[in-house]
């Protein structure tokens, strides 16, 4: 992997495609290739209300990219940071890359008929910049860093989220979003939620605990 | 590289941003960092640049040559289509009187240059979009609390617990006011949806009530009587800020939480609970009097109990709910100068009888339907000349053919806009407006709890032969002796007449594109405050409605049920487009080409429809095809689709004829409006699907 870690946080995800768009422009692309992509999956009915995930679809830039090893000319690479990006001069539009990538993430390029791919806006980031998606966000539920940067920040979401429910309020009339309504056998909307972030198990196994 | 702050003209929001701009080319646009949207930008803000770039909008001035609405231009330069069009409204003037012009915008903060020309051309019609919009609220809102719906501000950042009725904030996205309630909702706020549909706004939602449509009122009163009849609402608030209380009691007593749950669809207990829910975070309550209500001939009331049950909770005024909007004065500041104070008022009344045979109408933009009226029937005096300014009535309107007819008795229609619009291929000169980022406005003022000024500025040189909107103005102003608007030779000086005694400068908005008045919010003093009202207070009876025979709250009535097979149509927003002026954008219409048609799963059914199906949705002689998007998460009565499809103008390559319009399944709509609020209810028509073959 990259030494960059980009994190989705779901909870605040409004799929609004921004980080599609943004990216597009950023990169002066035309119709056809998204070299991220968000997939909408629902709403449907989670726990009696409606829910929709918004799966967020970049270059996952992997530690030994199948891309890379795949491009017969060089033209796929990897920095030493770890991204992995094309050089588009050496591109030969064999579509080698996108054969081999599982993950659909090199992107036909109509307009030049050459590939481009998510590249964390690598020219962006030697400019001191964020990737357009992550700047641009319109929640910024979209985070760029290090990947020790991240737990963090699901911890404190976590804690927030079981223990009392705001800062700001000294004395809260109970935890409301935490275990009393558990204990009721009521599953809230932070369990639905907490359910949906990536790396997060706990909620669903107290919450069945709870309510037999 | 350099960076100018403006602000983005993708919608009627008006989000600021910051432009990076390097050799004459926008490198970049993201949202102001010194406006708290530290770069967040939607989509369609993100689309700016296909915009700038596109060769698919009004290049050059062009004058008709064939038959409205044919296509057949001829290019003509500037000078010779501004004389044209002066020369045309002089014809008119000198024929029928000032007053047979009439002029329509989608409103907003940059208005005044608009209301300055037409008070200079001395012509009282001055229109805005808004009675497809959000007319509705703003009368609720005056008739309840004596100010319009600006009066107050949303103060979704310190909320408890929001409620979106007509307002889908997560789609018809307001960056500023996204971040706010994601940063509240992330503290703790509740977020209640009450729709006819499950929007993403609803998947976020702690609370999601699937409502009949058109039977929010119900819910509203049902509402009210919960918290009156469990002693929930805030007494001591009520006591001081509300006149005739008693009888807003009296009058709720029928509508309990029992009968609307047979009404609307939902669950009595669930509703119950949520009122509970409401009462323990008031004040810090917010429940959204609606955006976009030009629905339903009810809709007034559904935004009346709306503020009601805001007043009943404490939340007018309150941190959290429905703070009182602070203006440059409150701040200490001296207001802008006013460009449409260079004229007097003109003498003559409106066309369209607000203010005079409606009194219960704000007569600032008036009622455009009804201006429509009067050029259909030269009563009260004759409409002949008419301008659009970035507006698009053919397709905002229902039934654009009936509105054709009405216009073709004009003798002048003229378009200004940087996007082709049904309206701009029926009129008689297209006057090429040039995008947000290569024109300047007019300096605008901000109310809310820090009120500021700011300014769009240009990013770049305009592209093709695209002019400002005060370069137009102005111009015509000179071919019409209006001396005072004339007089401006450029920006800066409008600019310097506006910030005449404020002790700003325009080089002050330079850095940022804006001026803060002050640092801190402003709340006001609630314990001493007097509404706008004749009372003072929060008025449950509205004798300025009462006078024209208009209840202040009208006993229930129950929609109507689609005819047999039929579906009555419903319409939204996206976050990826905005109404029709976005459809034909490269990086928009990629995404979103078409307006697929919600229908339930079990009226799919029995029509043999699954989901993915090309169907074919009609009425009235009107038929259009598009996907189907088959779901539990829409009520069984209702076909929804996203506005602004269907186009039909040949020289909007990516949307022509993809989707649905709409507008054209409303026959007769323009006839069909709110008779207590103004605006036209375009969810009052029905239609039909069947699948393609």
């Amino acid at each position: 992997m990259s030494e960059y870690y980009l994190f989705q946080d779901q909870d605040n995800c409004i799929g609004c495609l921004s980080c599609q768009i943004h990216c597009k422009a950023s990169k002066g692309l035309g119709p056809g290739p998204l070299p991220n992509q968000v997939i909408t999956v629902g709403p449907k009915m989670v726990h009696g209300l409606p829910r929709a995930a918004f799966i967020y679809m970049p270059c996952f830039h992997c530690q030994r990219p199948w891309c890379v090893s795949a491009c017969p000319t060089g033209a796929m690479q990897k920095r030493s940071d770890g991204i992995v990006f094309v050089d588009e001069s050496l591109c030969v539009g064999c579509k080698s890359c996108m054969l081999a990538c599982p993950w659909g993430a090199p992107q036909w390029n109509p307009a030049t008929r050459k590939v481009v791919k998510c590249d964390y806006c690598m020219d962006r980031l030697d400019q001191g910049l964020q990737p357009a998606c992550v700047t641009n966000c319109t929640t910024k539920c979209l985070h760029f860093g290090t990947p020790d940067e991240i737990p963090n920040l699901k911890r404190t979401r976590y804690a927030k989220k079981v223990a009392f429910e705001k800062d700001e309020d000294p004395a809260p009339r109970a935890p409301s979003r935490g275990w009393q309504e558990m204990g009721k056998g009521h599953i809230d909307q932070s369990q639905a939620k907490a359910e949906r972030v990536h790396g997060t198990p706990l909620p669903r196994k107290v919450a069945k605990k709870r309510t037999n | 590289m350099e960076k100018i702050y403006s602000i983005c003209g993708m919608c009627t929001v008006r989000c600021p941003i910051e432009v990076t701009v390097e050799n004459g080319e926008v490198v970049r646009i993201e949202g102001s960092p010194h406006a708290g949207l530290d770069g967040s930008l939607c989509p369609r803000g993100g689309a700016g640049l296909a915009l700038l770039n596109d060769h698919e909008r009004p290049q050059y001035p062009m004058i008709r040559v064939g038959e409205r609405g044919e296509g057949k231009w001829r290019q003509a330069t500037w000078d010779e289509a501004l004389t044209y069009v002066a020369d045309k409204l002089m014809e008119v003037t000198n024929k029928y009187g000032k007053r047979s012009v009439l002029f329509s915008d989608r409103g907003g903060p940059f208005a005044d240059l608009h209301k300055a020309f037409m008070k200079g051309l001395g012509s009282p019609n001055y229109c805005n979009h808004d009675a497809s919009c959000a007319r509705n609220v703003q009368h609720a809102a005056k008739s309840f609390m004596g100010m319009g719906r600006k009066g107050v501000s949303y103060d979704l950042g310190n909320a408890r617990h929001v409620i979106l009725q007509t307002r889908n904030i997560f789609e018809a996205i307001n960056v500023s006011e996204v971040k706010n309630l994601i940063k509240a909702m992330n503290n703790g706020c509740k977020l209640t949806v009450i729709d006819i549909r499950a929007t993403i706004t609803a998947s976020k939602a702690d609370n999601f009530f699937l409502i009949r449509p058109g039977t929010d009122y119900a819910f509203n009163l049902a509402v009210i009587n919960l918290l009156i009849q469990k002693g929930l609402y805030d007494q001591d608030y009520v006591k001081k800020h509300f006149k005739d209380f008693d009888h807003l009691v009296s009058f709720v007593q029928p509508y309990t939480a029992e009968w609307a749950a047979e009404e609307c669809g939902i669950d009595a207990r669930a509703l119950e609970s949520f009122v509970e829910q409401l009462a323990a975070a008031a004040p810090s309550v917010l429940w959204h009097p609606g955006w976009n209500t030009a629905r339903y001939k009810n809709s007034f009331y559904v935004s009346r109990t709306a503020y009601i049950i805001n007043g009943l909770l404490g939340s007018i005024g309150a941190k959290g709910g429905l703070p009182i909007t602070m203006k440059a004065k409150d701040a200490g500041a001296k207001g802008l100068k006013a460009l449409a104070d260079l004229f007097p008022k003109p003498e003559e009344k409106r066309a369209d009888g607000v203010g005079w045979k409606y009194k219960r109408f704000d007569g600032g933009p008036g009622l455009l339907h009804l201006a429509f009226k009067a050029i259909e029937t030269g009563k009260p005096y004759p409409i002949k000349a008419y301008i659009c300014f970035r507006h698009d009535p053919l397709m905002a309107f229902p039934d654009p053919e009936a509105t054709k007819k009405i216009l073709d008795k004009l003798d002048l229609l003229v378009s200004i806009t940087f996007s082709w619009s049904d309206t701009a291929w029926y009129a008689d000169v297209v006057l090429p407006l040039s995008t947000y980022l290569e024109r300047e406005s007019i300096i605008a003022h901000k109310g809310g709890l820090k009120p500021f000024f700011f300014v769009r500025q240009r990013a770049v040189h305009p592209r093709y032969q695209s002019k400002s909107e005060w370069d137009i103005f102005c111009s015509l102003a000179r071919l019409l002796n209006i001396d005072a608007l004339g007089n401006f030779k450029s920006i800066e000086d409008i600019w310097k007449y506006q910030l005449e005694g404020t002790g700003y400068t325009p080089e002050d908005f330079k850095a940022t594109g804006q001026v803060k008045l002050t640092s801190e919010p402003i709340y006001a003093d609630m314990d001493n405050y007097k509404f706008g009202t004749p009372s003072g207070k929060l008025e449950i009876i509205s004798e300025v409605l009462e006078k024209e025979g208009i209840p202040s709250l009208p006993p229930y009535e129950s929609p109507a049920a689609p005819p047999d097979g039929k579906f009555r149509i419903a319409f939204g927003r996206c976050a990826l487009h905005t109404q029709g002026h976005t459809v034909n954008n490269l990086l928009l219409n990629e995404v979103m080409p078409v307006n697929p048609v919600w229908i339930h799963k079990d009226r799919a059914a029995e029509l043999g429809i699954s989901d993915g199906d090309t169907v074919e949705v009609s009425a009235d002689g009107y038929s259009a095809t598009t996907k189907a998007y088959v779901t539990d998460m829409v009520h069984p009565e209702v076909a929804f689709m996203v506005h602004g499809f269907g186009h039909k103008l040949p020289v909007e390559s990516r949307a022509f004829g993809k989707g649905v319009a709409d507008q054209e399944l409303m026959k007769g709509g323009i006839e069909v409006w709110d008779q207590a609020g103004g605006a036209v209810a375009m969810q009052e028509h029905f239609v039909s699907i069947r699948k393609a073959s």
